[in-house]
């Protein structure tokens, strides 16, 4: 370790603006993640959809958003389209990124979790005199919800993760903020080190809450 | 006509752009090749491996699975200049983005190997193979067929992070991008390109790997 | 009373139904044999109205099922099916299986239903099995939930397609026992059955299909011991 001398104390002063990073970091990815869903709802509905003309703008959407990397996206957004006369702050950039991937990705994992119910149990439910939506409301959708419920999970602490790009265009989350931070004593490896168990208990606790909440609601097994 | 800072982008500008795509390439192959190697070896140690070791193993992944990419780059360079072992952006970025697709990589391989039937393991064995003529020759063709899928799935992943390793002074192609951003003040039409690479490289494999998978679905 | 006259359905090119006429009276058990693609199942699906049909009239209780103006789901009110496959419903238990088309269809409260459903449950023997998952259980218990929750509808119609055809051997039976309940208490059945033993125990006719034809059709006993018709008794020399 050489002679390098830490200096915990520093970080610790620092450590109620770490927290606040922490919950826009939190903010941030939980936002991107409803208006993900949100709009891969409608993107997934597009896409299965006999009509041609409204597979298009799902396709564009999904490939893009599966096929370049997010830092890409967030540039786009924070530079790209300055173009346009539009500056998006860098909590817009960001989120704006993460929304658009989390609908591309969410889209797939839904389309995907919706043609896995066999349409068996559509006809099942009409037989017993369910009308259609009757029919999803209460037996499709609700073993679709399973079924992209760990896949959803997944997505959110990516977001969580990937939002640490906010590091790049000076934004406050976690990464932003304790870059921001060290730049001020440069004791990078100390603050550095607290951001990693941040992220490790945040990422760790969504996972365990989800696991929690999954044993709670989905009881049966499918 | 004042005397302006910034100068419009030329064709002389390629050259440079190409550097990025290079470099990029370049980063991203060295990882998923460790990546995969390193994977591999791990993946197919948890599957055979008992509990407890699985459970400390594991431990060690989900940290690299759980600390964004970023804040690794970021520290790990940081570390090693601490201890005055200094080194360059590309051997820095490549040990970390290598272990980070080591901790991916090890799941998809470990659910391979794991896909491999107790019956198919026993049904070679009683023909007289041996245990490692089993792994040759039946574990490792199968398991390797089923994760096909998922390591292209991967890989693409890991050419998207390795835009990331730019943080810490890699000349990759976002980073080549944002500095000719700086000077030419055409954010849209560089970034534009830079995406189209992306996806030129990133959207057959895709399409390839899906496609794979839904061939092997039936 | 069921009664179809001059059906015919395909699916694209393929004709499956080319003229069906029959005609099944309240309180008789009618089974329909035949060799598979023969067009026998979907002769259910068709009077279920889930299947639309090109040509003919299907008309249940004098209610045209494939009019328009007609409430379809009004209409499957009356005719319960069952299906080869049981589809259960996996993430619901046993009993909320049954109560959940009584609930949301006729609007019983969860305690009406609930009362009901554990009635029929019991009925068909799964009286210990409330809070159980449906894919916990066998197949033959699955069937017979599935028997229950048609039931819970109390359809004026029992539709069978191969309700037993899917089953290992040995569930069979318990299968068989719930449907001799059934028609011991009077409910009006059409069953598309591979079960000839069985058809000819509880049906009062049989009708042998082919080709989307009604080749046969009359006492349940004249059809399996002495058929007129040239081709069933060929079928019947394969099955038998």
């Amino acid at each position: 370790m050489g002679d390098y001398q830490f200096h915990w104390i520093i970080v610790y002063q620092a450590l109620p603006q770490m927290l606040k990073g922490t919950f826009v970091t939190l903010h941030v990815s939980l936002l991107s993640m409803f208006l993900g869903i949100i709009i891969a709802v409608f993107l997934s509905l597009g896409k299965m959809s006999e009509t041609r003309i409204l597979n298009i703008i799902p396709n564009i959407w999904i490939e893009i958003a599966r096929n370049t990397p997010a830092l890409f996206q967030i540039y786009m957004a924070y530079f790209g389209l300055g173009a346009f006369g539009i500056h998006l702050s860098p909590y817009v950039s960001v989120l704006s990124a993460l929304v658009f991937i989390n609908a591309g990705y969410l889209a797939e994992t839904f389309r995907g979790g919706f043609q896995s119910i066999p349409s068996t149990q559509l006809i099942a439910s009409r037989s017993l005199g369910m009308t259609r939506i009757k029919a999803y409301r209460y037996v499709v959708l609700p073993q679709m919800f399973r079924r992209v419920y760990h896949p959803m999970t997944n997505q959110f602490v990516w977001s969580i993760l990937m939002s640490s790009l906010g590091i790049l265009v000076g934004m406050g989350e976690l990464s932003g903020e304790t870059q921001r931070l060290q730049s001020l004593s440069f004791r990078t490896l100390e603050f550095f080190m607290v951001a990693a168990v941040l992220y490790y208990v945040v990422t760790k606790s969504v996972l365990l809450c989800s696991e929690l909440i999954s044993k709670k609601i989905f009881t049966g097994d499918i | 006509m004042g005397l302006s800072l910034f100068t419009p982008l030329s064709w002389n500008d390629t050259g440079f752009i190409l550097t990025g795509v290079l470099n990029t390439l370049y980063i991203s192959i060295v990882a998923i090749f460790l990546g995969s190697v390193l994977g591999m070896v791990v993946g197919f140690i948890r599957s055979i491996s008992k509990q407890s070791f699985n459970l400390f193993m594991g431990a060690f992944l989900d940290i690299l699975r759980t600390v964004p990419l970023i804040i690794q780059l970021v520290l790990f360079s940081t570390y090693v200049g601490v201890i005055g072992w200094p080194l360059n952006p590309f051997t820095c970025g490549s040990i970390i983005l290598s272990l980070y697709t080591m901790a991916f990589m090890s799941e998809v391989f470990r659910a391979g190997f794991e896909s491999v039937s107790d019956s198919m393991r026993i049904a070679s064995r009683s023909l007289g193979m041996g245990y490692w003529q089993t792994i040759r020759y039946i574990v490792l063709p199968i398991g390797m067929r089923t994760v096909f899928p998922s390591w292209i799935g991967v890989s693409l992943s890991v050419v998207k992070d390795s835009a990331l390793v730019s943080v810490i002074g890699y000349m990759e192609l976002l980073r080549t991008s944002d500095q000719l951003i700086t000077r030419t003040q055409q954010p849209l039409e560089i970034l534009l390109g830079v995406g189209l690479f992306y996806f030129i490289i990133s959207y057959p494999l895709s399409f390839f790997g899906r496609h794979m998978e839904r061939k092997m679905a039936i | 009373m069921i009664q179809v006259q001059g059906l015919h359905k395909s699916f694209g090119n393929l004709k499956v139904l080319k003229g069906i006429d029959l005609e099944v009276q309240k309180g008789e058990v009618v089974s329909v044999i035949g060799g598979s693609g023969s067009g026998k199942s979907t002769l259910l699906y068709c009077i279920n109205a889930i299947e639309k049909i090109q040509k003919g009239k299907i008309l249940v209780d004098g209610i045209d099922a494939h009019d328009k103006k007609t409430d379809k789901n009004k209409l499957r009110q009356k005719l319960g099916m069952v299906f080869q496959q049981w589809n259960s419903f996996p993430h619901l238990t046993v009993l909320e299986n049954v109560t959940l088309a009584p609930r949301v269809v006729l609007g019983q409260t969860t305690k009406q239903a609930e009362d009901l459903a554990k009635q029929y449950l019991d009925h068909v023997g799964l009286g210990d099995k409330y809070d159980e998952y449906p894919t916990r259980m066998s197949g033959g218990q699955q069937q017979r939930l599935a028997i229950a929750r048609t039931l819970a509808m109390k359809p004026s119609y029992m539709l069978l397609d191969e309700v037993t055809s899917a089953l290992d051997p040995e569930l069979v039976g318990e299968v068989l026992d719930t449907l001799r309940l059934l028609r011991k208490e009077g409910m009006t059945m059409i069953c598309v059955t591979h079960e000839m033993a069985f058809a000819k125990e509880v049906s009062d006719r049989i009708a042998f299909v082919e080709k989307g034809i009604i080749e046969e059709i009359g006492d349940a006993h004249q059809v399996i011991e002495n058929p007129a018709n040239e081709k069933t008794q060929r079928f019947l020399s394969k099955v038998l």
